[in-house]
């Protein structure tokens, strides 16, 4: 019964990750895309890509900050490409905090996008952590007859009655396919 | 024989800078059924363009068949607006500035809502502009201007005169097949008049 334990986990990993505001309902629509009868393992292809891109992005930042004169341009163009991807995964409070980042770039203030940068890297870490513990579990989870489907608290009543008729557990449930 | 009816997917270009963003536009392309061809960045997409659209005819005719020479035909550019180099901007501009390429519907995408943006891309062309993150339903809104844009290369290919229009007509317009060339024209004009190009923008009012 490993794999029903597991499964437990898994969802009380992302139910958390939902009620924290970790992630939004961008990343619901990225769980939708996999179920949508496609290939297994779309979501943890772009969570990956994400992370790959985000590591990047952040180095790129701390070596532009370290500049004996920084080019805010460039750290407001970099800042604006780790929002737009993290808004599309869905990353929600990678997203703020990039937010809080842009607008100390147009103050130009050097020591206030340092700190913004430490908040961005530890709220992208945060998130990381959780997505990898995510991607290690769902294939042992998995190991069952049983599909779940995770419901954020947005999700309508309606939708979740429809989806309790088929499946064992009423709480909140996981679909990776 | 009876004309091909196209039921070979669509064929979208899209144009995005950033890895994850690629990755997503093309799952719900695909998902969408739409073939789906990805490149990342605007001078990438204007090689692709003229390698795969330009050599192909829209209508080859063989006696009274009219095949769509779908294969490689782009039937529709997705754009991001933000990127380094040439913008999402900047290709809609070349994109109607080529006599080959400008009828082909283009779609702009950005993460920010910024009105005079947006309207300065709709005054440059394009056909609708979707907010970042791109959404599922987000995806219908693509072929009705995929369809429209063939209707008016019907029309203009109807308006050459030379077409045999005694077989069904293969396209998803409504278009009665008509010989006479003035009411073709008075029709292509009365679709142009309909086309207008509509903004999403059910997200930021």
């Amino acid at each position: 019964m490993a794999a029903a334990a597991l499964r437990e986990q898994l969802n009380a990993l992302l139910s958390s990750m939902y009620a924290s505001g970790l992630v939004d309902d961008q990343f619901q629509q990225l769980q939708m895309l996999q179920d949508d009868g496609g290939t297994p393992g779309f979501v943890a292809e772009v969570v990956t890509l994400f992370c790959d891109d985000a590591d990047r992005i952040i180095s790129e930042l701390a070596a532009l900050l370290e500049q004996p004169v920084v080019d805010f341009d460039k750290v407001d163009a970099y800042v604006h490409q780790l929002k737009g991807s993290s808004a599309s995964v869905g990353a929600q409070k990678v997203k703020f905090t990039c937010m809080q980042f842009r607008e100390l770039c147009q103050h130009k203030n050097r020591d206030g996008c340092i700190m913004a940068l430490t908040l961005v890297r530890n709220e992208f870490y945060d998130l990381r952590n959780k997505f990898q513990t995510m991607l290690q579990v769902v294939p042992y989870a998995l190991k069952g007859p049983f599909d779940f489907q995770v419901f954020t608290g947005i999700v309508k009543m309606e939708h979740m009655l429809l989806n309790l008729k088929r499946i064992a557990c009423p709480c909140f449930l996981l679909t990776f396919v | 024989m009876a004309a091909v009816a196209t039921e070979t997917p669509f064929h979208v270009l899209a144009v995005d800078d950033s890895l994850p963003d690629r990755k997503l536009i093309e799952r719900l392309l695909k998902t969408s059924s739409f073939q789906v061809t990805t490149v990342d960045s605007g001078s990438k997409a204007l090689e692709f363009l003229r390698i795969h659209h330009d050599s192909s005819t829209p209508i080859s005719l063989q006696e009274d068949q009219l095949i769509y020479n779908q294969e490689v035909a782009v039937n529709l550019i997705i754009t991001d607006y933000c990127m380094p180099g040439m913008t999402g901007y900047d290709l809609l501009k070349k994109i109607k500035e080529s006599s080959s390429l400008r009828d082909i519907p283009v779609v702009i995408m950005s993460s920010e809502n910024i009105p005079s943006r947006i309207n300065r891309c709709l005054e440059e062309g394009a056909d609708e502009f979707f907010l970042k993150p791109v959404r599922l339903s987000d995806m219908s809104k693509l072929k009705p201007h995929i369809l429209k844009s063939r209707c008016k290369e019907h029309y203009n290919q109807q308006s050459d005169g030379n077409i045999d229009e005694s077989s069904s007509n293969p396209t998803n317009s409504s278009s009665s097949s008509s010989d006479n060339s003035s009411s073709s024209r008075k029709r292509k004009a009365e679709g142009d008049a309909e086309i207008l190009p509509k903004a999403n923008r059910s997200r930021h009012s």
